[in-house]
């Protein structure tokens, strides 16, 4: 294992971003694999039901858990997740924080775009402005 | 099952309690008695002139048709339905900004004032921010956005109704001559009506005072709506 170059692995404990269903867009941790297609994932702390889960609807994210014993159940998953903090670091990692700006400027109204589109033609012009001044 | 029209044979489209509901037998017969006619005598007694003539006579109230058609006519079947009034869609309330979607001002964006008689939403653009007047549009041409002006009891006048908006009645028969020339020249424009001017500028003054409260309106009003690539209306936020 030490001198594979892939990182990410399917195992338990593996934190996934779930890609389908209705908990999509929320991240669940695998808690025992079922089969080549299939993990139980669960997610006590963001929403989501134990389930089975197929791997072409999840994507594995770097962060996994690394206490979780096989098979553990929602209570034992959701103390071991407060534990390692686990979703707090997902929540300040890059990743989460771009899909949250990317939700958020999709649920802006018609007037909150045009205050973005303005606030944006005013970065541009001090931008502009300054690098000339430089010049 | 005359109520319920089949879907497949023997499978109405309404259960059996909504049909008994829409028969509504369990209200009982009716009770309201109409109001009795207020019969005419069919014949009444005139007095006759000439001798011979007995003095008085029977004539029938309504005289009975000298020729009867030689062919029956059908009677068109008289239609009991009426048409219902326009309901405003929920989220179109007093200030509300549309964006226009038809017609002259498409892609503009203009506030809500009231809906009218007829069903169709008065709006201002104000006529000062981005040129629409005062207008009467359909409210299926017609996107309504989550931002509202604060309008807060802004009186509108009794004056802008349907009848309002309506045109001058065409005054008989004129030859497109007279019409459009006056003296072998095109006619001057008739100048716009003060008092719908008046008007005009009554409403926008109390509507711009509204709209300078919040920072960026005036210019959002200003500005045309468009799509632009990878933009769906049915996906956007509005």
């Amino acid at each position: 294992m030490s001198d594979s170059t892939f990182k990410r692995f399917v195992e338990v404990g593996r934190v996934v971003l779930l890609k389908a269903g209705p908990s999509a867009g929320k991240i669940a941790v695998i808690a025992e694999i079922i089969d080549h297609k299939r993990a139980i994932v669960d997610g006590p702390t963001t929403g989501v039901p134990r389930q089975s889960f197929p791997y072409k609807h999840l994507t594995l994210t770097p962060l996994s858990v690394t206490k979780l014993p096989r098979g553990a159940r929602s209570g034992v998953v959701k103390k071991v997740l407060d534990a390692e903090g686990t979703i707090k670091k997902w929540e300040s990692s890059s990743w989460a924080q771009k899909r949250a700006a990317v939700e958020k400027r999709r649920n802006l109204n018609d007037f909150a775009r045009f205050s973005v589109m303005l606030a944006k033609k005013q970065r541009r012009d001090s931008v502009r402005k300054a690098l000339k001044s430089k010049a | 099952m005359a109520r319920s029209k089949e879907l497949v044979p023997g499978v109405g489209r309404f259960s059996r309690s909504q049909v008994a509901e829409k028969r509504g037998l369990f209200k009982g017969p009716k009770k309201s008695e109409k109001a009795a006619a207020a019969s005419t005598p069919e014949t009444v007694e005139k007095t006759v002139g000439g001798e011979k003539n007995g003095g008085k006579r029977l004539v029938p109230t309504s005289k009975a048709p000298k020729f009867y058609p030689a062919e029956d006519v059908r009677q068109p079947k008289q239609s009991r339905k009426t048409a219902k009034p326009t309901q405003l869609r929920s989220s179109i309330t007093p200030g509300t900004v549309l964006i226009l979607l038809a017609g002259r001002f498409r892609g503009k964006r203009v506030v809500f004032l009231k809906q009218l008689e007829s069903g169709l939403l008065l709006v201002s653009g104000p006529f000062r921010v981005n040129g629409v007047p005062l207008r009467r549009v359909n409210q299926a041409y017609v996107i309504a956005t989550s931002t509202k002006v604060e309008l807060g009891g802004v009186k509108l006048s009794e004056e802008l109704n349907d009848a309002y908006f309506a045109k001058p009645s065409a005054k008989g028969a004129k030859s497109a001559e007279e019409e459009f020339f006056q003296e072998g020249k095109p006619k001057a424009k008739e100048a716009f009506p003060a008092s719908k001017a008046a008007l005009q500028k009554e409403v926008d003054s109390t509507l711009i005072a509204a709209i300078k409260k919040t920072e960026n309106l005036g210019k959002y009003l200003q500005s045309t709506w468009g799509l632009s690539k990878g933009q769906f209306p049915h996906q956007m936020v509005f």
